[in-house]
């Protein structure tokens, strides 16, 4: 697992964790916080091309349906099967065991860095 | 001399509202409603004392009966005509126990499940005799109606399917009134109906669909025809489509269920499990579906979970589903359930168990086989070859003939066309039944020599149910009637309801519902009648009717009202599509924006996205107004394109909003249309009209603000009303016994008058599609509104308001040193309700909103409205029914556990072991083992000495919600659970 400070974040409380030309995707643990108690997670299909900022799955606490949406323009490689489980992992460990999903993409899009995303949720 | 029916209503009488004013420092009443409520707003610069069409008070006496000399201007016959409407036999210990019991009518929807287990275990009974019955793995907590399912079917399997088309598959016998809500509901969505004879499809050559989303089996048939669709679902699932089956209950306990035959949702009704017609309703829908779509159910669904001792509970699954949570995300606006009716249709199923059950199917089933006999043996065409209940005959001109005959011997068929009859058995039915039937069609010198051994069954071989169901054992138990009284009575106790003390829940109104109101629902002339009935037999329903559109025209300001809609979404969802449907009209195409104010319910956006509209939020300021420059700045924004502004008066903050007439000028000079939503007419009616200060539309609760009672989650009944304009855009249906409806000031032409500004009534037609399954929605409970208007009069229903909104200043004013109030309005005052702010206190002491919930229950109160509209608070509304010595106990409570609040702030509590979080305690939880907590048991439990003659105990702690949505079980547990 990365330093937060070494992650690249998106203005939806998602991080992405680059390596090569997949990103590992989850959301931060201040959306988390914000969700409260997560009880259920729906993922997208492995092998499913997705679309950069449009919505590919679901977290829902026992206070709000949140969407997951995607960082990247790209194919999903893997979906975190322990997460769809046991989806207090997001709340427990947002940022490890609680990933949500791997894209292979072509062309990364800008995304925050951590600073910013620091100042964006005031912290 | 009786006393005044306003004094039974009212709970506060002179001298206590004496000493509330005085605390308040107002002289009177009105001098209070006065100050509170804007005076551009005020109902005496629209009218006069006079103009009022409503009749003085009748005392209770008076008004029984005139609801008498009604009920004695409907007809009941025996009911044939079927369509998904059936006589049955309400068990009498149901009737009693249930439906004219206040522990059940009187409750609200279990959102506070510590304190509903009852209607929460009699719900889940219902699930899973839907379930069972529908083999299909969840089913919900019931819908508004069969019709209703429907369009909630199509939507779901718009979203669960994978198929980007736009059609959706219909039955060709699908119920006609179904068809009608389909094509009503699909215009507004861009969604085309493919109507196709899906039975001839099935057995004939495969007809070639192209692509759709999903498809709709009518099991039975609307015709009565048995026939199998499983090839019809296969061949939609192979596609890509998903398959929705209306099926009935009763037919489900003979033949293959819509599950086994690859179903992917099931609707229909639970009516002919002990609820009568009512004339349309109300009863319970339902809806199950397969494994994988649970989380596309809408309305309600309870689930299991686990209290905090461990022990199995009952609660509201997958909340944050509703749609007021998810507003313009939400593919549903059902807000409410038929709760009432759904615990009685699973009682029956609990009381009959399943062997009762398919006693009572192959009785009807029989007796149809019978009236097949007999009517060939007189030489009748009987053209359905497999059938349940029901069968068509054809009779070549002469069906309208034959219809009249048995209607002059006491039956009602079902007129299909000028050849075709229906006929439908029912629980009910005699073997006399059959002889007037058949003589009717000259067959009865043949009726005594028909050879009944020659019945044959008319099912299907191939669709014999080989399947066990209700093998639970609480549909194995309750046999006696003794056992199941105290059934009912054990789970009523679970209960609290009015009949224990105060609901001071904000924005549900949860006021009397009198015994004389209630008095005329079980009277077998309201609820005897079919929906489709011929109009002779149901004159005294339609003077009931057109009485109470007139009665709510004119405290509203509008001209006319349709009592169709069957909860306050729906009226919403009407409202709007007049809206919609006047901009049609007008060449106006491409007004779909819909302004709604952040602060609105979430229902209003979810009506608003169904209704074909496309939401833009509005901000509020830090009162929870309207912010008039973001207003402008919108409108500006949306000018061409502008359908409507949708908002809430009193707003959803409890406050008389300023401003309210700008913004609807605003909202016209642009073009657009004014709904203002009725949630909130408790606190108006007599002293403002919305229909004077800028309404178009609104809908109404009638639920709240005229008496029907909560039911647990339902009955509502949410009429819509609206200005001459967009009248005859309000809801109609096709086979209504009458398209006229009263239309306010549109003068009457023999009398010469030229109509504007007249007050002499007229008549319109409601022209827009249905919105509910029958033509009139539920009449069998407007009764109870009928009867609080008419014993109230004008002058009644002005001093409940002034009664309610005293008690909620009363109750602001006491608590303002101890919780900061969260808005007012003019002069400081607040409306018929008041926000709590518990937020300073959570962070001064860590008490949660939650913690003071439930802590109520220990100090025997149904908990407030819980962070809505603003997170972290408390919204209370006293409604004007509750008496001084009530609220009194009310407030004392609140000021006793802020005070336990800042113990454990200074530290005599600890924060993890205080009797706030520890709340609501059971008896056992204070009776079993080594008490070991930093409190006292008596201070757990009787924290004020008036509990020890008189106690509420809940039957469970505290329930732990993520548990019961990560682990979702919406079935019957196992008894052992309990162990």
């Amino acid at each position: 697992m990365a330093e937060h400070s070494e992650l690249q974040y998106t203005a939806e409380h998602e991080w992405v964790q680059v390596d090569g030309d997949t990103a590992t995707v989850g959301i931060t643990a201040y959306a988390a916080d914000k969700l409260g108690d997560v009880v259920f997670v729906e993922l997208p299909a492995v092998g499913s091309d997705v679309a950069g900022g449009t919505v590919v799955g679901e977290i829902e606490s026992t206070k709000s349906v949140g969407e997951l949406f995607a960082p990247v323009t790209g194919t999903i490689a893997e979906t975190n099967d322990a997460v769809v489980e046991s989806p207090e992992l997001v709340n427990s460990d947002p940022f490890g065991a609680g990933w949500l999903l791997k894209v292979t993409f072509t062309e990364l899009p800008p995304l925050l860095s951590y600073a910013e995303y620091s100042a964006l949720i005031g912290e | 001399m009786s006393q005044p029916f306003t004094q039974r209503h009212i709970g506060t009488d002179a001298g206590a509202q004496s000493r509330m004013l005085a605390i308040l420092g107002y002289d009177s009443v009105d001098a209070l409603v006065n100050a509170a409520v804007p005076a551009s707003i005020q109902v005496d610069r629209f009218r006069t004392i006079g103009d009022s069409t409503l009749p003085p008070a009748a005392t209770e006496r008076e008004a029984i009966a005139e609801l008498r000399d009604l009920a004695g201007r409907n007809t009941v016959k025996r009911s044939m005509i079927g369509l998904g409407y059936y006589d049955t036999v309400t068990p009498a210990v149901i009737k009693r126990n249930v439906f004219e019991n206040p522990s059940w009518y009187t409750a609200y929807t279990p959102y506070q499940p510590e304190i509903s287990q009852g209607r929460l275990e009699a719900l889940i009974n219902f699930q899973t005799m839907v379930a069972d019955l529908t083999g299909l793995s969840t089913a919900n907590a019931s819908m508004l109606d069969e019709s209703t399912a429907v369009v909630e079917g199509m939507l779901l399997t718009r979203r669960a399917s994978k198929s980007k088309s736009t059609r959706f598959v219909v039955d060709a016998d699908a119920l006609p009134q179904t068809k009608a809500l389909l094509g009503n509901r699909a215009a507004a969505l861009g969604i085309d109906l493919v109507e196709v004879d899906l039975a001839a499809a099935a057995t004939d050559a495969p007809t070639d669909l192209g692509e759709y989303f999903g498809v709709f089996v009518q099991y039975p048939g609307a015709s009565g025809r048995v026939w199998n669709p499983a090839g019809v679902i296969a061949a939609a699932q192979a596609q890509g489509a998903l398959a929705v089956v209306a099926a009935d209950l009763l037919a489900l306990t003979l033949i293959t269920s819509p599950g086994e035959l690859g179903a992917d949702v099931a609707v229909g009704t639970s009516q002919r499990f002990g609820v009568p017609m009512g004339f349309g309703g109300p009863h319970a829908g339902y809806m199950a579906v397969r494994t994988g779509l649970e989380r596309q159910l809408p309305g309600r669904l309870v689930g299991v979970s686990v209290d905090a001792a461990g022990h199995p509970a009952y609660r509201l699954s997958l909340q944050v589903r509703e749609q007021h949570i998810r507003r313009d995300k939400a593919t549903s606006n059902i807000c409410t359930a038929q709760v009432l009716l759904a615990v009685m249709a699973g009682m029956y199923a609990v009381y009959h168990g399943p062997d009762g059950l398919k006693a009572i199917a192959r009785q009807v089933h029989e007796r149809a086989g019978q009236l097949v006999v007999a009517l060939l043996a007189a030489g009748v065409d009987v053209v359905t070859a497999t059938f349940f209940d029901t069968v068509r005959v054809s009779v070549p001109g002469r069906a309208a003939e034959i219809t009249l005959t048995a209607a002059d011997s006491g039956i009602n068929l079902h007129l299909v066309d000028a050849d075709t009859i229906g006929i439908a058995v029912d629980e009910t039915t005699t073997l006399a039944d059959l002889a007037r039937v058949v003589g009717s069609f000259g067959g009865r010198d043949a009726f005594g020599l028909v050879d009944f051994s020659m019945v044959e069954a008319g099912l299907p071989p191939e669709l014999h149910r080989t399947s066990e169901f209700l093998t639970h054992p609480v549909f194995n138990t309750h046999r006696s009637e003794t056992s199941m009284m105290r059934y009912l009575k054990r789970l009523a106790d679970y209960d609290y309801a009015l009949d224990r003390g105060m609901i001071p829940l904000g924005s549900c109104t949860m006021k009397l519902n009198a015994a004389t109101e209630m008095e005329a629902v079980s009277w077998p002339e309201f609820g005897g009648l079919h929906p489709f009935a011929p109009r002779a037999d149901v004159e005294g329903y339609l003077e009931l009717i057109r009485q109470l559109e007139t009665w709510l025209t004119d405290v509203t300001g509008y001209d006319s009202v349709s009592l169709q809609p069957n909860a306050g979404s729906q009226g919403e969802l009407a409202g709007l599509l007049a809206i919609r449907g006047f901009h049609l009209s007008t060449g106006d195409t491409q007004r779909t924006v819909c302004l709604i104010p952040s602060s609105a319910h979430g229902t209003n956006a979810a009506s608003a996205v169904l209704a074909g509209m496309k939401v833009v939020v509005v901000a509020c300021d830090e009162l929870g107004n309207v912010d008039l420059d973001d207003l402008r700045a919108k409108i500006a924004q949306h000018a061409e394109n502008l359908a409507a502004l949708m908002i809430t008066y009193p707003s959803t903050h409890g406050v008389y909003e300023h401003e309210v007439g700008t913004i609807c000028r605003a909202v016209h000079d642009a073009g657009g249309q004014v709904y203002v939503d009725g949630a909130n007419l408790n606190a108006l009616l007599g002293f403002a009209r919305y229909g004077d200060f800028g309404g178009d539309v609104s809908h109404l609760n009638l639920h709240k603000t005229f008496c029907i009672p909560h039911g647990g989650g339902g009955p509502g009944v949410g009429p819509v009303a609206a200005k001459a304009h967009l009248a005859p855009f309000l809801p109609g249906h096709p086979l209504a016994q009458s398209e006229e409806h009263y239309l306010l000031g549109a003068g009457d032409a023999a009398s010469g008058e030229d109509g504007a500004g007249s007050t002499v009534g007229g008549t319109v037609v409601h022209a827009g599609g249905p919105v509910s399954a029958a033509p009139y929605g539920s009449p069998s409970i407007l009764p109870i509104s009928w009867a609080y208007v008419r014993m109230m009069g004008a002058e009644g229903l002005h001093e409940a308001t002034g009664a309610a909104v005293l008690a909620a200043n009363y109750v602001a004013k006491r608590l303002e040193a101890h919780y900061p109030v969260l808005y007012s309005g003019d002069n400081g005052l607040v409306a018929h309700e008041c926000i709590l702010d518990l937020r300073p206190l959570t962070e001064a002491t860590g008490i949660s909103v939650d913690d003071v919930a439930k802590r109520l229950v220990d100090y025997g109160f149904h908990a407030p409205t819980m962070s809505f509209p603003v997170s972290g608070t408390l919204m209370i509304e006293p409604t004007e029914s509750e008496d001084l010595a009530e609220i009194d106990r009310f407030v004392e409570a609140m000021i006793a556990i802020k005070a336990e609040a800042d113990a454990v702030a200074a530290g005599r509590w600890p924060a993890e072991d205080n009797p706030l979080q520890g709340a609501p305690h059971t008896a056992q939880s204070v009776i079993e083992g080594e008490w070991t907590h930093a409190y006292d048991r008596e201070t757990a439990v009787y924290p004020v000495r008036s509990l020890i003659r008189g106690k509420y105990w809940p039957p469970v702690r505290r329930i732990d919600n993520a548990f019961g949505d990560r682990n979702l079980v919406c079935a019957c547990p196992p008894p052992e659970a309990f162990e």
